[in-house]
Formats: structure tokens, sequence, C-alpha cells
């Protein structure tokens, strides 16, 4: 306990260190409050949910911070609804069979830019002759616009865009329905869009007694939510969350399995000598031109991506890693000390000597090790996917990358990429500070120069 | 610094004074360490390539691999006859079956797997890698040899330009650190010494970012333009401008931690007492710099240029990916995306053999440089 203590304050000393503590006391409060708030299988099924999940949110959306660096904030999504109460539905009976349904889609528009898209879920209940609607638009100056009709299917879907057609556009100057229909004056050089209260109007008629349908109004923003979309319109929040908890249990697994197992290996080595030292020697020199990294790329192509996969196999190339000949010339040091002499004369085993008077010894040597380990599989984790070998169901900060690395780059949605390379870069920076702190603390020849 | 522990079999100080010797003798020595050395490594090359063979076998991969290309040859040969071509369909088809199960037969297919394990080792041993199932050369080559050879003039070339470039400028200014010990720029670089635990690729996507995205003064990706020139000087133009950005990419996330290792081990070295010594006699810092820190230090310095080499070549496969760059990376990758399982074991052998030769190399110029480790004395005493 005073170790730790003494350690603690050593680690004090170092300012970047400090920084890199409380990141990674960050990033832990992080990993534990996404584990808890949202579950691994509800993880899953979030960034692996299509149009039935991300519906209502737009494609490759801005995060709201990037408000903060514009004149102007970017419009968000405005969503209105019949069945919620959103919208009004008013129903008039005609005829006997035939009834009118009115709905007014009433909403405050306070962007001066345009909106992403616009569509209308429509869900009709009928037995045989669907409803149908016609649209209109109104401005805040009054001006009312045809946007077109359309027959209401079972689940049936308005894309103004492409439902619009060419009569929409030709009514709108050729623009397309989501800037002219929002624009103050459709001739200007510059489009802005009117700020103030539109209304689409739906006059829908019903053909049957029982039938009814609904209709959802999903003005898509240029932002949403603190995360960003991305092309498939999923909420980025989930996978840079998610992202945490894999990112640092990946490292640590990895660099605790590789480091320890390196250290009894070489201890274990050490202390029968002979052969058995001969042949840790012979195997962690082939072991050395093993190529890695094209071995893990084919375990991931002919295996499994799963990343526990790959991080057994990780441990397993890494058992017999360079740092054996480190470990290896400690221990050969250690072996002589008097106390293992005594060890042995009050007639310790092997395993005795091996786990309780060799390996605690090297502890110092060790943590730093350990610490400066993990940057490198946070880093590994990324690499793998950024090379198309990522976790096929986990969503983590690697796999946004690479999906976003073939768009995002060259069309200019840096947040995409951005994001998760911060946090990566974040996580890394933050270990190898503490571990370049620690290793100046249990290495004090170091902290001479 | 672990880096230290990859050097090899270093003798004590005191066998440095080597006894006088005819040249003949050491040439020999000399020939037989270097046998020694190339046996182990080529013993190393083939447990990595078997153990290569056993991963890709695990779906039965290279079953599948041999199986297709049988099936692939009969099938040229027999349409190719001009009177087989006059058979039916069906009988075309059971005679092509018929021979693949005679040709399996002949290749041992139906033999047990460790038998065939081993044949395939001595192929891949040979570098006969076998013919790729979908990718091809851009001479139209299926052989993954050829594949192989096509792409690897690219990643020497990138390989060579940012290892030297990132090797001199550190070794610049570690020594100019390790002079003005304590300085702005010496706090300044450990300071920065933990942002290279973030790998290259990482550092070329913000690189294509900030100078292909946003500014637009360098290319995305890619090794030259398209069409490439006519001319040599606006091609190797191209290909400079080409090359800028996965160099910087390379150096940038190599570079403060290599000066930093590199500058403590200078310190350490003029810290010792001959230095003093030599700084007592007055003689020039660049003398002392030259002989009494610069030579101790070469071993290590050797090291740590080898290190950078082996984790080139892993790091280039991602690195290429990344910038388009037509290397054995990029073609690694394009591979798994296809599930070209020969072209992936076969670029495995390949990189196990590029390790060996960069070990081999490292082997070879220590013995060169450092007097004190022992040559000729049976393999590696590490």
């Amino acid at each position: 306990m005073s170790t730790l203590k003494r350690t603690f304050k050593d680690i004090v000393q170092y300012p970047s260190a400090v920084v890199g503590l409380i990141i990674i006391a960050f990033f832990i409060v992080v990993a534990v409050y996404t584990v808890s708030t949202i579950p691994y299988s509800e993880a899953i099924r979030l960034w692996r949910g299509g149009e039935d999940v991300w519906g209502d949110s737009p494609r490759t959306a801005q995060p709201l911070w990037t408000n903060w660096f514009r004149r102007s904030n970017l419009p968000e999504t405005i969503i209105l609804d019949t069945a919620d109460g959103t919208a009004t539905k008013t129903v008039m009976p005609l005829t006997e069979t035939m009834t009118d349904a009115l709905m007014e889609f009433t909403f405050d528009y306070p962007y001066g830019g345009f909106p992403q898209e616009l569509t209308i879920f429509f869900t009709a209940d009928y037995q045989e002759k669907p409803p149908h609607a016609d649209l209109y638009w109104v401005m805040p100056d009054g001006a009312e616009i045809r946007v077109g009709d359309t027959t209401v299917r079972r689940a049936e879907r308005f894309r103004f865009a492409l439902d619009g057609g060419d009569r929409l556009m030709r009514r709108l100057e050729g623009l397309e329905p989501q800037i002219g229909l929002f624009a103050a004056d459709r001739e200007a050089e510059e489009l802005t869009a009117l700020q103030g209260t539109y209304t689409l109007r739906i006059e829908g008629i019903l053909f049957e007694k029982d039938s009814d349908f609904d209709a959802k109004l999903v003005v898509y923003g240029q932002a949403h939510g603190w995360g960003g979309t991305d092309l498939l319109r999923r909420d980025l929040m989930v996978a840079l969350l998610w992202g945490t908890p894999i990112a640092l249990s990946f490292g640590l697994l990895a660099a605790l399995g590789t480091t320890v197992t390196t250290m009894i290996i070489a201890a274990a080595g050490v202390w029968f000598g002979g052969i058995v030292d001969e042949l840790i020697q012979r195997i962690t020199e082939i072991n050395m031109i093993l190529p890695f990294l094209p071995i893990l790329i084919m375990v991931g192509t002919f295996q499994s991506q799963s990343i526990w996969v790959m991080l057994q196999w990780i441990i397993l190339l890494s058992i017999f890693g360079a740092s054996i000949k480190g470990y290896r010339a400690i221990f050969l040091q250690i072996k002589e000390a008097p106390y293992i002499e005594a060890a042995r004369a009050y007639g310790a085993g092997n395993g005795r000597i091996i786990f309780l008077y060799l390996i605690p010894r090297i502890i110092p040597v060790l943590i730093p090790n350990l610490v400066n380990g993990i940057p490198a599989f946070v880093f590994l984790e990324a690499s793998l996917a950024v090379l198309g070998l990522g976790d096929p169901v986990l969503p983590t900060w690697g796999k946004v990358i690479e999906e976003a690395r073939h768009t995002a780059l060259y069309q200019g949605q840096y947040y995409w990429i951005l994001q998760p390379a911060a946090l990566l870069m974040l996580t890394g920076l933050a270990f190898a500070m503490v571990g370049f702190a620690l290793d100046r603390i249990f290495n004090p020849r170091l902290r001479e120069v | 610094m672990t880096e230290a522990s990859l050097s090899v079999q270093t003798e004590g100080p005191a066998t440095a004074m080597l006894r006088p010797r005819t040249r003949a003798a050491t040439l020999l020595r000399l020939a037989r360490y270097t046998a020694v050395k190339l046996f182990m490594l080529f013993v190393a090359v083939a447990i990595g390539i078997y153990l290569t063979i056993l991963i890709a076998n695990m779906g039965g991969y290279v079953d599948q691999i041999m199986r297709s290309q049988i099936q692939e040859q009969i099938s040229l040969t027999v349409s190719m006859d001009p009177e087989l071509r006059q058979l039916p369909v069906e009988q075309r088809q059971q005679l092509i079956r018929d021979m693949a199960a005679l040709e399996e037969q002949r290749l041992g297919l139906d033999q047990p797997f460790l038998l065939r394990s081993f044949r395939f080792l001595g192929r891949t041993l040979t570098l006969n890698l076998g013919r790729a199932q979908q990718m091809t050369s851009d001479s139209g080559s299926r052989l993954v040899k050829n594949i192989i050879l096509e792409r690897l003039p690219p990643t020497l070339l990138f390989m060579a330009t940012s290892n030297l470039t990132l090797f001199f400028t550190t070794l610049f200014f570690a020594l100019y650190l390790s002079r003005h010990y304590g300085s702005v720029a010496d706090k300044l670089v450990i300071a920065l010494a933990p942002t290279s635990s973030a790998p290259a690729w990482f550092y070329g996507l913000f690189l294509i970012l900030v100078f292909a995205g946003v500014l637009g003064w360098l290319p995305f990706g890619g090794m030259i333009e398209a069409p490439p020139p006519e001319d040599l000087l606006p091609r190797v133009l191209s290909l400079a401008k080409h090359l800028i950005l996965p160099v910087m990419a390379w150096l940038i996330s190599g570079f403060f931690v290599n000066v930093y290792g590199q500058r403590t081990f200078f310190l350490i070295f003029s810290m010792e007492d001959y230095v003093e010594l030599a700084r007592a006699k007055g003689l020039s810092s660049r003398d002392i710099e030259r002989r009494y820190v610069l030579r101790p230090t070469l071993p290590n310095i050797i090291t740590q240029f080898a290190l950078m080499l082996i984790s080139l070549w892993q790091g280039a496969i991602i690195i290429e990916t990344v910038f388009n760059w037509p290397g054995l990376g990029r073609m690694l990758y394009s591979a798994i995306g296809r599930y070209d399982s020969p072209v992936i074991v076969g670029s495995n052998v390949i990189y196990a053999y590029l390790l060996a030769i960069t070990v081999f190399m490292l082997d070879f110029i220590y013995a060169l440089v450092d007097p004190r480790v022992r040559v000729g004395s049976g393999g590696a005493k590490a």
C-alpha cells in the first residue's frame, strides 16, 4: 500500500502524467456510463439497424458542436406526426363511405440554411381502396405551393425530391424542393431560407368506412445530435460511446495478456535454464521474423473477425516477443541473489520460486511496459478495422474511421473522421504519458537524462 | 531502453581486444558465421510459413486453392482441345471431373493434411506461390509471384525514402539535442514523445484531410498522376509529389520517440569516463562526438534502424492502403477484400522472407561495426 502511495506521489511530480490520469479516469467513467445505459445487445441492434431504426435521422449530418464555430446554427431535424399529436388531423365524413381528412403540420423554422431532405411517412389502414392525399405547402409569407398528390398505401413514403417530380421542380424555378420550398427569394444569387412558420397541408380522401391514415413529416436537418450521423443515418454517438469500453478493455487485456505471459516464460526459462532456456530463446528468434500483422490479417480473413478472437491471437503471437530478452537479462541477475539461494535451501518448489520470488522483483519494469503497451493495442484494433477486418457486429472507433475514410475525407464531412480519431489519439496519448512517467519513476537511471 | 534488448550477442569488454589473426581465418569465420545465421533464419522462415499454412488451412483454404487450380487447368485444356470440344456437354463435364479426380490423386490431395502441408511448404519456400483466384497483375498475369514482383518496387521506393529520411533527420536532431541538453527544444521533444504511440496511417489521415482535403495542395493518394507524364522529369516530380504525404506521415509518427531514444543513448554514453577524459585532454567537441560518443552507440543506432525497418514492413500495409500506394500492402488489402487466399498466403511468405532478410542484414552489419560481436562461435548466444 505504501509503495502505491509513493508511486502516486511520484506521478504527481509529472504534470503530463496527471493530465493522462485525468483523461483515463474520464474515459473509464464514459465506459461505465455507456455499458450501463446502452447494453451490449442494444448497441449491436442500434449499430446494425437500418431505416427502421434510423429512418428519422438525416444522412451525414454535422454534430451540434459544429454550431459553435458557425455564425448561424445549422437546421436541426423537425418531426411532426399526426399519430402523437404534434400535427393536427380533422376528419369530416363526406358521404356514406367517403371521408375527408385534413392534416396540418405547422412548424417554426428559425434557420438561415436549408434542410437536407423532406419526407412524409404514411401509415394507412384500409381494405381494398387506399386513401388519396393532396399535399400543399404554405410559406410564412402566405404563398401556397402545390407539392403533389399520392395514393397512400399501407406504408407509403413520399419523398419530396423524388415523388414531387419535375412538376414540383418547375413550380420552384428548377430548385430542389428542400431548397425551393424554403427559399426567401427563389431567383436570388445567394439563396437563403425564409424564417417563420411553415405549414404542410394534406387534404386526404378516404374511400372506405373504417379506413384511416396517419402521416409523419420529417424535415431532415443538417445537424443531428452531439456526434452527427453517417451515410447510413446512424447516430455516431452510439459508436463513439461504445468504442470507449471496447478500446479500453481491448487495450488493457491485450497489454496485460502479452506482458504477463512473456514475463512468466522469461522467468521459467531463466530458472530452469539448460534446454528450456535454449528452446525459449530459439522460439523468440523465430517469433521475431513472423510477420505479425499479415498473420492477424489471415486470421481475420480465414477464421473470424471478432475482436475477441483477434485478441487471443495477438496474445499468442506476442508471448515470445522481443521483450523476453530484456526480462531475461534482469532475471539472470535476480537468480543469483542470496534470498533465492535461501529459498532453495528451505526447499521451495520451482513454481514457488518463480511466482513468489522471481516475478515480484520485476514488477517495477513490468508496469511501465504494460501501460506503454496499451496505446499500441488500442491503435492495433483501429489498424485492423482500417484494413477491413474490424469486428463484424460491434461499433468501434476504428470501424467508424474506416467507414468515414472512403467518403468523409473526399466530401468534407470531417467531423465523421475527426471525432473517433480524436478519441483514439486522446486514449493513446493518455496512456503513453502515464507510461512515460512510470518509466522514469521505476527506472531512476532515465531520470538523470 | 528495451530497444537494446534486441541487440545481438555482444561480448564483454574483455574480449574486445582481438587476437591478431590471418585474413583467411577471419574470412572463414565470417563465412561460417554467415552460413549458420542464414540456416537459422531459413529454419525460422520455414516454421513461420508452416504456421501460416496451418492458419490458412483452418477453413481448408489450402485445399481449396489447389482444387480450384486443378479445375481451372483441366477445364482449360479440355476446352482448348478441338477433338474434345466436339463432345456433348455432359460427357465433357464427366471427363473434366474424372481428370480432376485423377489429378487430385496425383498431387496427393486425397492424402492426409500433414503430408500435404509439408509438400505445400516446400513449394512456397521456393516461391512457387501458385495462381491467384481473382487478382491479376497489371501485365495480366495470374501468377501470385508476378503480382507480388510487380508490387514490390513501389513498396521498396516508399520504404527506402521514408526510412532513410526518418533515420537521418532523427540522428541529426538527436545529436543536436544531446549537445543542447535541457534546452527548450529538448523539453519539447520529451513532451512530444508520447505522440508516437499513434501509428503512421493515423497521422496520414490527418495529413490527407489538411493537405489534400482542405488546402488541396497535394494529391489524396496514389503513386503517380493519371495518365502518367511522358517525360522523365515531370514523371519524377509527380512521383515525389505523391510521396510527400506518406513519408511525412511516417516521419511524424516515428520522429519524436526515436529522437528521444537516441538522444538518451547519446547522453548516457557521453557521461562515460573516457569521454570526460577526452574532454579534459582538450579534444574538440566534434572529435569527441565522432570518436567517443557516436562509435560506441553505433550498434544501438543500427538496432533502432532495423527496428524502424521491421515496423515499416508491417506498418506499410496500412499506410499504403490509406494512401492508395500501389505496393505490397495495398495488394494485401485488395486480396483481403476479395478473399483471394493464394495472394494472402503468398504475401505472408514474402513478408516472412523480407523480415528474415532484414534481420540477417542487421546481424551482418553488427558483425562489421562492432568488434565485440563474437564472429564464428557457432550461432547466437544472446
